[in-house]
């Protein structure tokens, strides 16, 4: 199976309208409204509970919103989840691989999952495993592989079937300043070939590599921007310092 | 079928070819699919045999006439007994049984032979070890039975008339009457169960507990392929496992093979799927493998005790009874005896057919919608 182009062309990669979601009498996200641009490097921040990974499993058309819509590339992602999750890709802390599987079998496996077969799939592997410098490893199982390593297999899985737009949720968790400095050039690169990418992150330097940022706090959206732009909102000389002072209001500490 | 459809069941195939390779790399689990059979079968066929053969016995003959010997041998002969030694008198025959060189003894007073000869009521007593109710109570009726024939044969002797009354015993189905015949079938059921439940509902909860489940969902598997993937392999194993017990069944336990076993294949799928609901909504409970390998444990117990896999449930109290009757495996060991001792037709086994698929339907309701719901 190919992938098709999204839907009307040009059309922003994430449009989300009022985005809200209720569990029982908590209310995870409220009334959010966002746009991320194509290729852009968007970064989601948020001390936890702010209604990060409510927001990405919405996105990826696995939770419905209570009320409000989204758009993920140029797709409602509640009538046409199916499809959406064909043009996404998405990448957690977990990793999400197979210890008993060897390297080239989870590449295997999630392509074929994404619909890839035959010689389409073993040259769209072989690309892959190059570019990601793991040929020497095809064999190895994935279980033995170190954290880095685990790492850029986990980006090969998820972005085996070349998607339009890449879900990070805190990737790099628990992995070497090397490792995750080639992380970044890879996402640099995917997103130069016009990847959309999302990520959430701890690692305040990583989301000053974001090109915008999102801050949720309590599921609201309280800031938006490029990095540069939110640490003057919040007269802060960093990152870091705006999200300590956000996670101070959040645990009601008074500053 | 739509294109969609198909689109979407296509996301099945890689599911099963993981899930194969996964089996083959998982040592524990696949020397547990494999050995399961062969280590059942030989627990279940040979260790607990409930039939009762070669009873040590002793023999204390105070009578010491051809007659007592007579006696003597007719209980050797009927096979439940085997007769170890003679005793002088009760004290050593009490010994004998306490020490438990011998099960049972076969008492012959010393006026046996007289009173046999006088015509009135001879008595002989048979002393059973009765602290295994079970095969006590098999020797004893073996002891009554062979008595009771011995007994006609001497009024017939007698009276030197024809014998006013023949019982010829003839057990049906089982003209041994070997458990390994009643119980083997039974082991099938019970290696399914164990399959379908403990092995299915841990492959699951592998998976949440690894984050492999998380990344599937984002995929565009489909939760309905998603859960035939995970399901279906662990189906084709039980219907190997079946293969594997039927044949050494037959081979080591000459186990009979009456009806059809196109039919008995069949009439294994509603069990199959009651089985993998329940190791589905074990699944959904669970929140690691140790918890999940618990709780299929807890299921495992009433299926063996109350199902009627070892003990008849007729001889057990109603509530127990009615706990057997939501067991899939109780239905299902009508069948499987019914098939494969009995040579029954489907019209024989519509009944428990019936219970097997109104059980899967529930079970499989409750658990498909509470996986959907955990994996969202």
């Amino acid at each position: 199976m190919t992938v098709t182009p999204a839907g009307p062309s040009g059309a922003p990669a994430v449009v989300t309208r009022a985005l809200r979601k209720e569990f029982g009498a908590s209310v995870a996200v409220e009334g959010l409204d966002l746009t991320i641009n194509r290729g852009e490097v968007f970064g989601l921040l948020g001390p936890n509970g702010s209604g990060k990974t409510t927001t990405i499993r919405m996105l990826c058309a696995l939770m419905a919103p209570t009320s409000g819509s989204a758009e993920v590339v140029g797709l409602d992602i509640e009538h046409q989840g199916e499809r959406v999750r064909e043009r996404i890709g998405y990448m957690s802390q977990r990793y999400g691989l197979y210890d008993d599987l060897t390297v080239y079998e989870n590449l295997r496996f999630y392509s074929t999952v994404y619909g890839l077969h035959g010689d389409a799939r073993a040259k769209r592997l072989a690309e892959h495993i190059h570019t990601l410098g793991l040929d020497d490893r095809i064999n190895q199982l994935a279980g033995t592989l170190s954290g880095g390593w685990k790492q850029r297999l986990a980006l090969a899985c998820a972005t085996a079937h070349s998607p339009e737009m890449l879900f990070l949720d805190e990737p790099t968790a628990g992995v070497d300043p090397a490792a995750r400095r080639d992380f970044w050039k890879s996402i640099y690169d995917l997103a130069a070939a016009g990847t959309t990418i999302l990520v959430t992150t701890h690692y305040m330097d990583e989301a000053e590599r974001c090109q915008r940022l999102a801050f949720l706090s309590r599921g609201h959206l309280i800031a938006l921007g490029t990095p540069k732009e939110i640490t003057t909102q919040f007269g802060a000389t960093s990152i870091e310092d705006v999200f300590i002072e956000l996670q101070r209001r959040d645990e009601g500490v008074r500053v | 079928m739509s294109l969609v459809t198909r689109v979407r069941l296509s996301r099945f195939w890689p599911m099963l070819w993981k899930e194969f390779v996964q089996m083959r790399r998982d040592r524990l689990t696949l020397g547990m699919m494999t050995m399961l059979p062969a280590v059942q079968l030989m627990l279940f066929g040979y260790a607990i045999q409930t039939d009762v053969r070669h009873l040590p016995t002793v023999v204390l003959d105070e009578s010491r006439t051809a007659d007592s010997r007579r006696l003597i041998g007719v209980i050797a002969n009927t096979g439940n007994f085997q007769i170890v030694g003679e005793v002088a008198s009760r004290e050593a025959l009490r010994a004998e049984i306490m020490a438990s060189r011998a099960s049972a003894a076969l008492v012959i007073p010393p006026d046996y032979a007289r009173d046999l000869r006088a015509g009135r009521t001879a008595t002989a007593q048979m002393i059973v070890d009765a602290a295994d109710p079970q095969s006590s109570s098999a020797a004893m009726s073996g002891a009554q039975l062979a008595a009771a024939a011995l007994a006609t044969q001497i009024v017939t002797e007698r009276a030197a008339l024809v014998p006013p009354l023949e019982m010829r015993v003839r057990p049906w189905f089982n003209p041994a009457q070997r458990s390994a015949i009643f119980i083997v079938p039974g082991v099938i059921g019970v290696l399914l169960t164990i399959t379908l439940t403990l092995i299915t509902s841990t492959a699951i909860v592998r998976e949440r507990e690894r984050g492999t489940l998380e990344q599937l969902v984002v995929t565009p598997i489909g939760k309905t392929s998603l859960m035939l993937g995970k399901l279906v392999p662990f189906m084709l194993v039980g219907y190997v496992q079946m293969t594997v017990v039927l044949g050494l069944g037959k081979l080591i336990f000459r186990i009979p093979t009456e009806g059809s076993i196109p039919m008995l294949y069949l009439l294994a799928l509603p069990f199959m799927f009651a089985s993998l609901g329940v190791g589905l909504l074990i699944s959904t409970v669970a929140r690691s493998q140790a918890q999940a390998m618990q709780l299929s444990f807890f299921f495992m117990l009433p299926n063996i005790l109350l199902s009627g896999y070892i003990f008849p449930r007729v001889a057990m109290p109603e509530p127990a009874q009615w706990i057997g009757l939501v067991l899939p495996l109780t239905y299902f060991l009508k069948v499987l005896r019914g098939i494969l001792l009995k040579g029954v037709v489907f019209t024989d086994v519509w009944q428990p057919t019936v219970s097997m698929i109104v059980i899967a339907t529930v079970l499989l309701a409750v658990s498909v919608r509470r996986f959907r719901k955990t994996i969202e």
